[in-house]
């Protein structure tokens, strides 16, 4: 039981999770949004600071959350910087995918940064738990709803 | 009958027969099952209760054997459904020591009926700025009806705040009563924390101030103890059937005839009215005036099966034997280190929420469902109870009567895993 439930919690899961980067409020963010599982209660806020040229300069967060949700939110935040808007949906995208797929998929619509998919590989083991894809996705679907203006969202 | 409160401290030690729990689990087919290869240990029967296959065999023999609608046809089978939903409704009365089965209202739930007592008192009793006492134990069952009536009717609502060990504060309460008080809506054990409120008191602090109704949510009562409607003096009494061992799909209100008699319909529909003409209709006497529409057949044969079910367990029996997990529970889970209780009122069911230091309780939940461990992990509907604690969320293990110490045994060593895995 404890194996599979490593491949889960991986170490730098354990590590981000209790130890969160990224974890404040910058001052400069212009984007921010409020994301919210209603089945657990996890919530987090993002912070992002786009550029003129609209590249993320800076990605930050806060909230309260489980191992999952906060390692998300933490490896998340490293991955966005000197992203363009579109290159960090793109990311998400494959992000979701990786997280409900077992096969990678056909090909990519923008090309994405082959360092930023290996880190978040590490988070890949929920594809066995589909009640906690939510809590991988959570600060994902707050850092798109931050892009989009929206200030709240919700994941059930 | 004796209240919950007065049989554990008097379990009436010659009388208490002991359960057969070979047995009892026996009646259960889902426990026989595994969960990814290990046996199933199912710890959230307050969120809902495994059935037994005396519940399971009534609801396939109404199905197979006597099914029509009910109170419509002359013919054999419409009255055969007639005669087992209309035994349920008097089993109902039975278990709760209503008066007349005429005071057992079947809804879809306790929420319904919560949801019906609100609107129909709304429509009916209760005026802009009358005051509607509920407490900070409360599921979201019985405060948002409130909060809608509020907004609707423009009712003042009032909240008995809780003590750091999870009991009602009973000051504070009588400090709430006024003459403006109409309605005091109260839990009568807490599905988060597992307090029993003293209800009894309450009812009759209540009382001694004015006219005021009380509504009491037994969901989580039901299943456990002998609940007397009459010797409690509720004006209001629900709870729903798939917490007390029986299907999901309805539940029961108790009121008082006369008042019930008093309150407008709540849907309008067939089977409620005596009459109806293009002009007008009008509506039949209490319950029926409350059940628009055809009821939950199939299931009110199960809830008849399930209260049959505790019956012949017997309470006393039941709550021995679930006061002794609860304490079980309680000692061994106090002994893991980091390890928080929520809840530690003197008065207690046998429910247990509490948190781990090192893990959050989603995490806790996922890792105790993949040793076979079902347990309830977030906010149990009832958001205020986690936000007067200030956590988001707890892990919950409730017991029912087929729950064994080996099962409690299990929880705590696959807690141990958990501390191995997080540190």
């Amino acid at each position: 039981m404890l194996d599979e439930l490593r491949e889960l919690y991986q170490e730098v899961i354990l590590d981000h999770g209790k130890n969160p980067r990224n974890f404040r409020h910058p001052d400069d963010a212009n984007r921010s949004a409020h994301g919210y599982n209603l089945m657990c209660g996890d919530t987090l806020f993002i912070y992002l600071t786009l550029d003129e040229e609209g590249v993320i300069t800076d990605c930050a967060f806060k909230g309260k959350g489980c191992a999952i949700s906060l390692a998300s939110a933490s490896l998340m935040t490293q991955t966005l910087k000197g992203l363009t808007e579109q290159q960090a949906r793109a990311l998400f995208e494959r992000f979701h995918w990786l997280c409900t797929h077992d096969e990678p998929p056909e090909e990519d619509a923008v090309e994405l940064d082959p360092e930023a998919l290996e880190r978040l590989e590490v988070l890949s083991g929920v594809r066995d738990f589909p009640v906690r894809v939510k809590c991988a996705t959570l600060a994902w679907h707050t850092m798109t709803a931050a892009l989009d203006g929206q200030q709240e969202v919700s994941t059930e | 009958m004796t209240t919950m409160t007065e049989a554990i401290r008097s379990p009436g030690a010659n009388s208490v027969k002991a359960l057969d729990l070979e047995q009892v689990r026996a009646d259960f087919p889902v426990l026989r099952r595994e969960v990814y290869g290990r046996p199933l240990v199912y710890l959230d029967t307050a969120a809902s209760a495994q059935k037994p296959r005396q519940v399971i065999d009534a609801m396939t023999s109404i199905m197979e054997e006597s099914y029509a609608n009910v109170h419509r046809g002359v013919h054999r089978l419409s009255q055969e459904s007639t005669d087992l939903f209309e035994g349920a409704r008097e089993r109902a009365a039975r278990l709760l020591n209503a008066e007349s089965s005429d005071e057992i209202v079947f809804t879809r739930g306790a929420t319904e009926a919560i949801n019906l007592v609100a609107f129909c008192c709304g429509e009916g009793l209760l005026q802009a700025g009358d005051e509607v006492i509920i407490t900070a134990l409360e599921h979201h069952s019985n405060i948002v009806p409130w909060q809608m009536l509020r907004d609707r009717k423009g009712i003042v609502l009032k909240v008995v705040p809780m003590l750091d060990d999870g009991s009602l504060d009973l000051e504070a309460y009588r400090k709430l009563l006024s003459e403006r008080t109409r309605m005091v809506a109260t839990t009568h054990i807490s599905n988060s924390l597992g307090t029993i409120t003293p209800v009894k008191k309450m009812i009759a602090e209540a009382k001694a101030q004015g006219d005021i109704l009380v509504l009491v949510d037994g969901c989580q009562a039901v299943p456990h103890c002998q609940v007397d409607v009459r010797d409690l003096g509720a004006d209001f009494y629900t709870f729903s059937a798939h917490k007390l061992y029986g299907p999901s799909g309805i539940g029961v209100l108790y009121g008082r005839k006369e008042l019930l008699n008093s309150l407008p319909p709540y849907q309008g529909g067939g089977e409620m009215i005596s009459s109806v003409t293009m002009e007008k209709s009008s509506f039949k006497a209490a319950p029926h005036r409350f059940e628009a529409g055809t009821p939950a057949i199939v299931e009110a044969a199960g809830l008849a099966a399930a209260i049959d079910y505790v019956q012949t367990l017997d309470y006393d029996a039941i709550q021995a034997h679930e006061q002794g997990l609860l304490s079980y529970a309680t000692t061994q889970l106090s002994q893991i280190d980091g390890l928080r209780i929520f809840g530690t009122a003197p008065e207690k069911a046998a429910i247990v929420s509490f948190t781990l230091e090192s893990a959050h309780p989603h995490d806790i939940g996922t890792i105790l469902d993949r040793a076979g461990v079902a347990v309830r992990a977030g906010h149990h509907c009832a958001q205020p109870v986690m936000d007067r604690f200030e956590v988001a969320a707890t892990v919950r293990a409730s017991f029912g009567l087929y729950n064994t110490e080996a099962e409690v045994d299990a929880l705590v060593a696959v807690l141990h895993k958990v501390k191995e895995l997080f540190g």
